[in-house]
């Protein structure tokens, strides 16, 4: 193993073992600086990894190896997870105060799994990654385990990804069948009908984990967790390697010739819709959901139609922008108690470097120029308008539709005349440990735009696939919308229709169409079990003695009456037999010595003794001879 | 070496139950000594493994037994059973270590455990179908006595349900198996001749009926639906251990039998059923999942969580038999995967019924609405109990996920249909999900106040197997180089 290779495997195993060990110790004091220290040498070592390119496999099962490799793509992604992962772990010392082995412990073991899905190149590696951070993200959302509803709000997100999961579990089938092998590049490669099966799959499997239509109700809930697990989970990790995983496999939805152009219409549509949902929120970290899943929905469009540095750019930009907003969201609901933005009229204004941070971070959401998703977003709708008007038509709107909801946020943290106070169980302070990662995050946020912009996306372009360049107007158009957008949220009344601040309804829908069926199903079955089956088989085994019984009766009486009557049958036929031997057998056979005897007296009639006689009686014969012979001779 | 193995829980056995003045604590500690030597042994014996070839048996050892109908004292390992040992081993040890605190009749149940674990053991390395038969009855009678002894509830009913029900399983598992005898030309009851010669090819109307026999018996024993009722009452009124017994090893008698006999033996009849043997596996998937779904009762879930889980290794083999050619990688995968589910189900679902058995110790229910967020007075017991329940759903990281992930990619390969049963997989992870959060979160309730953590023996008997889980599913080729050229060459046998 060469040293680069080590230092891939580092950035993976690191902080791995460190969250395993964590989680299971009652090391509370030492929890949150050993992390922070684990998340920075992780970060070293995957900016390093970012550098040096390494790839790594190991055998894991027959035919498909656990293959890590830093690419182009990784080389982008990898550094952007471990860092938001540190900084969001600082913010985390400074606001999580119980149970912190276990919090920066499953933090830890989080971000292993989503260092190790971005590094995945085969089926089994990013399975593997892709299920854990999914499990992980259970044990964060739920991580205030005495309240049931966020446990609950932790299982409906696990369980909803896995349902999409069950994608990667059927393309790995259709790969081994396809004859190409596991590796993450060699899936276009597979043979014809099961190439359509793994893109399906994978598609599936990503649209579950980026929250995409139809699976986008799981990343309300899981704003139950703690803010820096929303702003780990829902910026850099988890919800962004949906989104990323489409991105690597681009070659193999274009090879299908549907795939790219569904997940485009999906990511369209979503981003559309998710817009309007996040801009009907009243909840801060509500509305920065609803937005994810609208910008995630950009990352997929991207992946749909072949810009993948534009969507890289995208997703990077995204993750920074978005952890500082759900940071600083973590940061009000501490201070205030309360995320109702109702409640956060002017918070901007009591504690400045939040509000600050949080107006970069809003800024650049809206798309307002020159920060960063201004430029990423656009380089995607470039080339959405390439594949298709009405994809980039859609794409217009959703960017309007951001800015719309960044300006709800702005407008109503910089709000005049009112002092946002605290409410209960809000502390009334921010801390330097929860300022100093926003404050990074912002510079992130404005800057990170030039990943889209000439001459860097023009090496991006050409090391990830995509279009380097962006024509200016279509630049110019986007910032004038972003713009003017903003500026009338500051006079409009945002409408907020029920089934936009509902999510769609989908929650709902989903308990109707899957969840109750289901366990109407189970109990339906179970009920069978009990009553049915099991009571078959008892029944069988109680007429065993039903049927003992029975044949101890046919033994008692029929059997054994048989016998008897056989034996008096016997009897009867003795005594017939005895009478018939006596009266009829016996007679017969005297009667037939008679009939000898007197036969026996009429032959001894001819013996006379006398000679002459005796000749007659051999004349008499031999005439009769001669007779019977001379008929035989006659007749012939 | 092998019958060193077999017989020195049986000697141990043995003594223990003759000599009635062995006292408590020595005849505990003997039991978990014996069990540490036999692991050792069985390590040894991975250590000195090498691969056999097809129908070959490595540490073979063969005496005459019953020459007149051609039985023999025939034992040897391959790659099928060897990890069946070394788990059965671990399995017992752990039962071993989780009984030291165990108060009732010790002696008498140290004995007991170890003739279960000789006969146990005796099933995996017989490679005579007599002498299979025979531990295999043997291994009824051990824990008919287990249950009725050690259990708690209506123990007497669910042992006499649980030793009728296999027993008259064993019984059509006999006439299969006196069927083969007959077949085979010359007659003879030894497993690799009998593999050879492989009887009834070309007459699939014996061959069926045969194969019919056998698989009703293994079918009983492992269980798949609809001969799965015995193993719910049995397993909520058995002892912990007894448990963790019955679902660890007992159950992969059944499975084994399948890769064992029915296959190689029969490979003719194997593929012109396999469609129904599929089918078989789907409905268990599906079936146990959903019922497990429903159940409120700790123990009974788990218990129906296996026989979703035997219904993925029923699958999987299935699958292997539905097509004759080609493929022959992703069968071999979907093989090595039952294998390894057998090995995963064991440890994770021993563990499993360890830990459940703390709720019965405690407070003597196994009702998840009596409990409510026990994860706060007992946090061990909760984290423990959670790494349990993520390695049976599957999580990668856990055997369990090396097992259900070949079998799928193996299976749908083969036959795509049998993705429908990968809603096993999330039903599971579901029903897990829906304990955990009834029975550790939430504000407490129940008989949650004043429940005391795991104590040493406790955690030191499941926290094993879960490391051992763990360990394979981190890094699964330590047992996959010893189950992968065996896989292969039983999709050879199944081919021909």
């Amino acid at each position: 193993m060469t040293a680069s290779q080590a230092v891939l495997l580092a950035v993976v195993v690191l902080p791995a073992t460190v969250g395993a060990v964590l989680a299971l110790t009652r090391a509370e004091r030492a929890a949150a600086p050993v992390a922070v220290l684990t998340a920075a040498v992780t970060t070293v070592l995957a900016a390093v990894a970012a550098l040096t390119r390494p790839a790594l496999s190991y055998p894991f099962v027959a035919g498909a190896d656990f293959a890590l490799e830093v690419d182009a793509l990784a080389a982008v992604t990898l550094p952007m997870v471990a860092g938001v992962t540190l900084l969001v772990l600082v913010f985390a010392a400074g606001s999580i105060r119980a149970g912190r082995p276990r919090f920066h412990g499953l933090m830890l073991l989080f971000a292993a799994a989503a260092l190790a899905t971005a590094a995945a190149a085969s089926l089994p590696a990013l399975l593997f990654a892709w299920e854990l951070m999914g499990a992980t993200s259970y044990a964060l959302i739920g991580f205030w385990w005495r309240d049931a509803d966020r446990v609950s709000a932790g299982l409906t997100a696990f369980i909803t990804t896995r349902t999409a999961d069950l994608g990667l579990y059927v393309a790995a089938g259709a790969a081994l069948a396809g004859g190409a092998g596991m590796a993450l590049s060699a899936l276009p490669a597979a043979e014809s009908p099961w190439r359509h099966v793994i893109a399906a799959g994978i598609l599936v499997a990503a649209l579950g984990k980026a929250a995409q239509l139809p699976f986008s109700f799981w990343l309300s809930g899981a704003m139950k967790g703690p803010s820096p697990v929303s702003a780990l989970l829902h910026s850099a990790a988890m919800v962004a390697m949906g989104g990323y995983l489409l991105l690597r496999v681009e070659p193999l939805l274009a090879s299908t010739g549907w795939a790219g152009p569904a997940a485009a219409w999906i990511g369209a549509v979503t981003a559309v819709l998710m817009g309007f949902v996040a801009l009907a929120q009243r909840e801060l970290k509500q509305l920065l959901a609803a937005s994810t899943v609208a910008q995630l929905g950009f990352v997929v469009l991207a992946a749909g139609v072949g810009a993948v540095s534009g969507g890289a750019a995208h997703l990077v930009a995204h993750a920074s922008t978005k952890a500082l907003l759900f940071l600083a969201a973590g940061a009000w609901l501490t201070a205030l108690g309360t995320e109702e933005l109702a409640a956060l009229r002017g918070a901007g204004r009591r504690w400045r470097v939040v509000g600050v941070s949080a107006t970069v971070g809003a800024l650049a959401l809206a798309g307002i120029a020159p920060l960063s998703l201004w430029a990423t977003k656009d380089a995607v709708l470039a080339a959405a308008l390439e594949a298709s008007a009405w994809l980039y038509a859609a794409g217009l709107v959703a960017a309007a539709l951001s800015a719309a909801y960044a300006g709800k946020v702005l407008w109503t943290i910089w709000y005049r005349g009112v002092r946002a106070e605290a409410q209960e169980g809000g502390t009334g302070g921010v801390g330097v440990l929860e300022q100093v990662p926003l404050v990074v995050l912002a510079v992130g946020a404005a800057a990170l735009g030039v990943l889209a912009l000439p001459p860097v996306s023009t090496t991006l372009a050409q090391a990830v696939g995509g279009h380097g360049e962006v024509a200016a107007a279509e630049l110019l158009v986007s910032a004038a919308i972003a713009l003017v957008v903003l500026l009338l949220m500051l006079r409009l009344r945002v409408p907020e229709p029920g089934w936009a601040v509902r999510w769609l309804g989908l929650e709902a829908a989903a308990h109707a169409v899957v969840v109750r069926p289901s366990l109407g199903l189970a109990h339906a079955l179970a009920r069978f079990d009990d009553l049915v089956l099991d009571r078959a088989v008892t029944a069988a085994a109680g007429a065993v003695p039903v049927l003992a019984r029975a044949a101890a009766r046919f033994d008692d009486r029929a059997l054994d009456t048989g016998v008897e009557a056989t034996a008096h049958a016997a009897d009867a036929t003795g005594r017939g037999a005895a009478r018939l031997d006596d009266d009829v057998v016996d007679g017969a056979v005297e009667g037939l010595a008679g009939r000898v005897r007197r036969l026996g007296q009429l032959a001894r009639a001819p013996q006379t003794g006398a000679v002459h006689q005796y000749f007659l009686q051999a004349v008499a014969v031999l005439a009769v001879g001669v007779m019977v012979w001379s008929v035989y001779a006659v007749m012939g | 070496m092998l019958s060193l193995i077999v017989f020195l829980p049986l000697a141990a056995a043995a003594v223990l139950a003759v000599v009635p003045s062995i006292g408590a604590a020595a005849a505990r500690w003997a039991w978990v000594a014996v069990s540490v030597v036999e692991l050792l042994l069985v390590g040894v014996l991975w250590a000195g493994y090498e691969d056999p070839g097809p129908n070959g048996l490595a540490f073979e050892e063969q005496v005459p037994w019953i020459p007149g109908v051609n039985s023999s004292y025939h034992v040897g390992v391959d790659g099928l059973s060897l990890p069946l040992l070394a788990m059965t081993a671990v399995v017992f040890l752990a039962c071993a270590v989780h009984a030291l605190r165990d108060a009732d009749r010790p002696r008498v149940q140290a004995a007991l455990f170890l003739f279960l674990q000789g006969v146990s053991l005796g099933v995996f390395v017989a490679a005579d179908l007599i002498l299979f038969f025979v531990f295999f009855d043997l291994s009824i009678v051990g824990m008919y006595f287990v249950i009725a002894g050690w259990g708690h509830g209506n123990a007497v009913r669910s042992a006499l349900k649980f030793f009728l029900y296999t027993f008259l399983g064993s019984l059509a598992l006999l006439l299969g198996f006196i069927g083969l005898y007959v077949a085979a030309a010359p007659h003879t009851f030894d497993i690799p001749e009998l593999v050879a010669a492989a009887p009834l090819a070309g007459d699939p109307l014996t061959g069926g009926l045969v194969l019919a026999a056998i698989l009703v018996g293994l079918a009983v024993k492992t269980p798949t639906v609809p001969f799965h009722t015995w193993l719910p009452p049995a397993h909520t009124d058995a002892p912990a251990t007894g448990s963790a017994v019955l679902a660890g090893v007992l159950l992969k008698m059944g499975t084994y039998g399948f890769v064992r006999i029915a296959m190689p033996i029969l490979p003719e009849a194997w593929r012109a059923w396999a469609w129904v043997i599929v089918a078989v596996g789907v409905v268990s998937v599906l079936y146990g999942a959903f019922v497990a779904l429903a159940q409120t009762d700790l123990k009974r879930m788990i218990a129906y969580t296996s026989v979703n889980h035997m219904g993925y290794i029923v699958l999987a083999l299935g699958a292997v038999g539905v097509l004759a050619e080609g493929a022959a990688q992703a069968r071999s995968v979907a093989v090595t995967g039952a294998v390894v589910q057998m090995v995963s189900h064991g440890l994770i679902t021993a563990a499993l019924f360890l830990l459940a058995g703390v709720m019965q110790d405690r407070a003597g229910s196994y009702d998840m609405g009596s409990y409510g967020g026990l994860a706060a007075p007992a946090p061990r017991y909760a984290a423990l109990f959670a790494v349990g329940a993520f390695a049976s759903l599957g999580l990668p990281g856990f055997s369990g996920f090396i097992a259900e992930f070949q079998i799928f990619a193996g299976s749908v390969a083969v036959a795509p249909v049998t993705a429908v049963a990968l809603v096993g997989i999330l039903v599971t992870a579901a029903l897990f999900l829906r304990a955990l959060q009834r029975v550790f979160t939430g504000p407490a309730a129940g008989h949650t106040p004043g429940f005391e953590d795991l104590r040493a023996p406790e955690l030191w008997s499941a926290g094993p197997l879960l490391g051992l889980s763990l360990l394979i599913g981190v890094l699964p080729r330590v047992l996959l180089e010893v189950i992968e050229p065996a896989s292969a060459a039983l999709v050879g046998l199944v081919g021909r």
